[in-house]
């Protein structure tokens, strides 16, 4: 067990480390520079000397190798440098909004699951039947309907009927609890209809076949009842795909709720890489490009971890 | 019952009435079906898979139900236990078990008597366990939930239960996960589950099926002697006639979802009533007595049991069918004791009407005019030197390394060692042995479709084991090769005709898509199939047509030499005949060579000129065919020969004999020292773990490695 979690952990490094070169070698490439949008793009002045001053203090005057090391080094003792443009160490700005994103994410991950395994399990044992239609029209339109539109119907219908919405401006779960949930919970349902559309298709299909398995038959041969059948012998097989594919729309979900967190303003991860984006700010998004790598490899980590729990195939040689 | 079929509903109707053949009284049977039929809903319409069944089985009985697939036999057995699926219709006058109607229970005690009263064993055991749960868990849920147990005295109970089914170290093996076990013991965990709340009915579909002969042997031993001993009744679904021959008290003979003949086992093979029966007797082919010609097998294929025809549905494929054929007869006595439904029982009780075979298979492959030559005569063989072995390999080594686990050092498989052998032109070389003994992977090198590690391998004088690939492409275009499963060795997405063409064109065997054409269809005739077939994809043959059709695949490149590897072995037996057969004819035809590798010794006695016997990646025995179905000399032979259960021995030696029980072989990962063989062999001594004996001449060619033979 030691040996692989050693090669598993060097696996993990060797990918971060790629994932670092060729972030930083690629944001080199493109055109423009930074420190020059910071100070003329609203119309600012600046001249040839100043520029070269600022350039010096962001260390973008070294040779791009020396940059590279001092990326690197940089990486090694979780230093992601400042920002560019709000001049504060990217670890603050990241840490100041992955707890909205996270709670956010993991709110999306569990509203998604209480519904694609109920819509799963009933639509793989109601195959064929007007039940399962309807489930398939319900999760067809949850994966192929965007999230944002979505989210802007919600609010409309919001307001319409209730002519509430939740608060748009920032509050902290200390002091306004319900009204924080409250902010959170319907991006959490327009993210999690999606999430539970995919998993709740792969779950109906995975147990389909698992009951079609000769173990299955085998319980039956027992005995053993319809419901003990599905829930002890079928469910814990079919489940196997599905965390993978939970595992990588999680990690998704805490990288990707771009459109979501713009339109129910929320401060997190996904609006802090357009405002990365939006000024030029090569150094916050080199330091969110590192978080999303990690947070990729992180989550294949703990999948595989998760397999090997579920699965003796795999944990008992 | 379906009105739209009158005729076999009254025909079904009568059967009820007549009297029980047995001189038990009916009263005492465990499991007594009386009339069952068996619909299924398609979308292809109604599909009747079984009509007008009735049997009968008692405590302590072993009943077979023998047939080929598409024969209604397992259908039947899982309507018993309830567990079709929905789209079927059960039907029956009654199905009494132990003084219950099945067809009067409702779900719920349906669901109590399954596993408690009634127990199921299925034939593949390495599905058929639940991968996620361990082996005690498995046992330990038909006790709590039939015999209200906690789990302390659960887990007691499958302890001995495990013990009882011959699982050694139960202590230890009761937490493992059925990855863990071998496929024999596997199954003996299906036998203990079976009878761990103590059923009085035990139905077994195909448990042996996909087992090697020797471990087949020990679980049907197994079987048989816990049934006898608990009173348990045996219903065994098989399509092993000699498993039958061995092991049944009773048969009954099923074929088109129709029961064709019941009796005692001994009396329905030794003196059949059936022509059905009497040609699949004829289609096996023997381990012993006078080797036939060829074997009397049955043309055609089991029916589609979607366009069953009216009366007998054996009448179009029996060569003595007649117009009253039309007609089902019903199930009457017959002068040995049985019950036939044959028209023609009277007639071959006085020996007017013997099972032959239509002679036709035979006139057609001998009849038929030869293809084009090839083209030009392959660059660089040496034709001249028939008497030149074909194919010689020389000290062959092949092994696998293996990463075992998240950790630990990567491990080495031995697969093949130390093997030389050489095939003679036109001649056939039956490999033989336990799975795992090295036999696929022997033919795999032989193709150079593996790389060996070790040793050579000459095709017609010339190494072919440094050969380039360019240089290889000729090599392959004469050899070709024949797998087990003809499902999924071809493409389902190609038509028949231009599986058989593309090989012609790739390798320029033909110039042309015309010429390629014509010969295609010219080879689906010399392997038994028809003009049309060409136009067919995969899906819509038959197994042993798609097995033609991989048989015209190789034939295609005009090859010298063919590996079947376990070519029949998928087969239904009236079928694999026809098949072996064919192998025969093509043979003769163009001076084919063959390596035939095998798991059923008498299918290898029928095609084989010579013998080999592997264990565990070494040949332990070479011999002329003869000499070695005379007297197999290595004690592993020997083993491997007993271990095969046979029509003629059963009934020579009044029904049964005891099968000598050993082991499982050992892991290939950590072969035994010396003698691989020695752990499980009877005359095994101290010298036999010192050093692996030599293959040594014991006179007439024939080699034996083995140090206590004289």
């Amino acid at each position: 067990m030691l040996s692989f979690l050693f090669k598993r952990i060097g696996q993990f490094v060797f990918t971060l480390w790629c994932v670092a070169t060729l972030i930083f070698f690629m944001l080199r490439v493109l055109p423009g520079d930074p420190v020059e949008f910071k100070y003329t793009s609203e119309g600012g002045v600046i001249t040839a000397e100043q520029l070269q001053a600022q350039r010096e203090r962001f260390g973008f005057d070294k040779p791009v190798p020396v940059q590279y090391l001092h990326w690197i080094a940089g990486l090694a003792r979780l230093d992601l440098g400042r920002s560019i443009w709000s001049e504060n160490p990217i670890t603050e700005e990241i840490g100041a909004r992955l707890g909205v994103t996270i709670e956010l994410a993991l709110l999306a991950l569990a509203f998604g699951l209480l519904m694609a395994l109920p819509l799963g399990i009933v639509g793989a044992l109601s195959r064929g039947t007007w039940l399962d239609q309807v489930i398939r029209v319900l999760t067809v339109t949850g994966q192929s309907v965007p999230s944002f539109w979505l989210a802007m119907l919600v609010i409309l219908a919001l307001l319409a009927t209730f002519g509430w919405i939740p608060a748009i401006e920032a509050v902290s779960f200390s002091q306004r609890p319900w009204e924080y949930l409250a902010q959170l919970v319907v991006p959490a349902v327009v993210v999690g209809w999606r999430l539970s559309s995919v998993n709740a298709r792969l779950l109906r299909s995975s147990l389909i076949e698992v009951l079609g398995q000769d173990y299955v038959r085998t319980a039956h041969a027992k005995g053993v009842g319809p419901a003990r059948v599905v829930w002890r012998h079928a469910l814990s097989n079919a489940l196997l795909p599905t965390v993978t594919v939970i595992g990588i729309e999680f990690a998704g979900l805490l990288g990707g709720l771009v459109v979501t967190e713009q339109v129910f303003n929320i401060n997190g991860i996904g609006r802090l890489l357009v405002q990365a984006i939006s000024y030029s700010d090569l150094a916050l998004l080199q330091g969110l490009v590192m978080l999303f790598a990690l947070i990729y490899v992180t989550v294949g980590f703990a999948v595989d971890i998760t397999h090997a729990l579920l699965d003796p195939r795999i944990r008992i040689q | 019952m379906d009105t739209a079929m009158p005729g076999p509903a009254q025909e079904a109707h009568g059967l009820e009435q007549q009297p029980v053949h047995d001189e038990r009284v009916a009263a005492n049977a465990v499991l007594r079906v009386r009339n069952m039929s068996i619909t299924f809903d398609t979308e292809e319409g109604p599909v009747q898979a079984v009509r007008g069944l009735s049997y009968e089985v008692h405590a302590g009985e072993v009943l077979a139900i023998v047939g080929e697939s598409g024969s209604g036999k397992s259908v039947s057995s899982l309507a018993v236990m309830g567990l079709l699926p929905g789209n079927a219709q059960v039907q029956a006058d009654a199905i009494e078990f132990a003084g219950s109607d099945l067809t009067q229970l409702s779900r719920q005690r349906m669901r109590e008597l399954r596993g408690h009263g009634i127990a199921m064993i299925f034939q593949d055991p390495m599905t058929a366990l639940n991968p996620v749960m361990t082996v005690g868990q498995q046992l330990a849920e038909p006790l709590r939930l039939h015999l209200g147990m906690n789990a302390r005295q659960a887990r007691e109970r499958a302890l001995e239960l495990l013990g009882l089914v011959g699982i050694p170290d139960a202590k230890n093996r009761i937490d493992q996960y059925p990855h863990q076990f071998s496929g024999g013991m596997r199954q003996r965990v299906m036998i203990a589950i079976g009878l761990s709340c103590d059923p009085k009915l035990l139905i077994a579909d195909e448990p042996t099926t996909a087992l090697d002969v020797t471990i087949q042997a020990q679980i049907l031993e197994l079987m048989q002697d816990l049934c006898a001993r608990l009173k348990v009744a045996l219903v065994f679904i098989t399509h092993n006639l000699g498993v039958v021959a061995r092991y049944a008290d009773r048969v009954l003979v099923m074929y088109g979802g129709r029961m064709l003949e019941q009796g005692r086992a001994r009396d329905v093979f030794m003196t059949p009533r059936h022509l059905y029966t009497a040609g699949l007797l004829a289609s096996v082919p023997t381990l012993e007595g006078p080797l036939r010609q060829r074997l009397e097998g049955i043309e055609g294929s089991p029916p589609n049991p979607l366009r069953l025809p009216p009366g007998c549905p054996f009448a179009p494929r029996c060569s003595h069918a007649l117009d009253a054929c039309r007609q089902l007869p019903e199930m009457s006595p017959t002068d040995v004791g049985t019950r036939s439904a044959c028209v023609r029982a009277a007639e071959m009780a006085s020996g007017r009407v013997r099972w032959k075979a239509s002679d036709e298979a035979t006139r057609r492959v001998m009849g038929m005019p030869g293809r084009r030559p090839p083209q030009q005569a392959p660059a660089g063989a040496e034709q001249g030197d028939d008497a030149a072995p074909l194919v010689r390999v020389e000290s062959l080594e092949k092994t696998y390394t293996l990463q075992a686990g998240f950790f630990g050092k990567p491990l080495q498989v031995r697969a093949v060692r130390d093997v030389s052998l050489s095939i003679g032109r036109c001649e056939t070389v039956g490999v033989v042995g336990e799975s795992g003994c090295g036999k696929s992977t022997l033919g795999r090198l032989l193709l150079r479709l593996e790389e060996p590690t070790a040793g050579l391998v000459h095709f017609r004088g010339e190494d072919i084991t440094h050969r380039g690939d360019r240089a290889l492409r000729a090599f392959r275009r004469h050899t070709q090769v024949i797998f087990q499963d003809p499902y999924s060795s071809l493409n389902p997405r190609q038509r028949i005709g231009s599986i058989l063409t593309e090989p012609m064109l790739v390798h320029g065997i033909a110039t042309d898509a015309d010429q390629a054409r014509g010969d295609a269809l010219q080879l689906l005739q010399e392997v038994g199939l028809r003009a049309e077939h060409a136009d067919r994809y995969p899906h819509q043959l038959s197994g042993g047509q798609r097995q033609r059709v991989a048989i015209a695949r190789a034939l295609a490149m005009q090859p010298e030499f063919i590996v079947c590897d376990e070519a029949v072995s998928a087969l239904d037996v009236s079928v694999q005949a026809q098949v072996v057969n064919l192998l025969a004819d093509l043979q003769a035809q163009h001076q084919l060579s063959y390596l035939f590798i095998g798991h059923d010794l008498a299918v290898v006695r029928q095609i084989a000129t010579r013998v080999v016997v592997m264990y565990l990646g070494r040949i332990v025995e070479i011999a002329e065919r003869d000499a070695f179905y005379a007297e197999p000399l290595h004690p592993y032979s020997r083993v491997l020969m007993a271990a095969v259960p046979s029509v003629e021995q059963a009934a020579q030696e009044g029904g049964r004999r005891a099968a000598p029980i050993l082991g499982e072989p050992p892991s290939p990962l950590s072969p035994p020292s010396g003698c691989a063989f020695r752990t499980r062999c009877p005359q095994a001594n101290a010298d036999c773990a010192a050093q692996v004996p030599p293959l040594r001449d014991v006179g007439g060619g024939r080699l034996v490695a083995c140090l206590r033979l004289q």
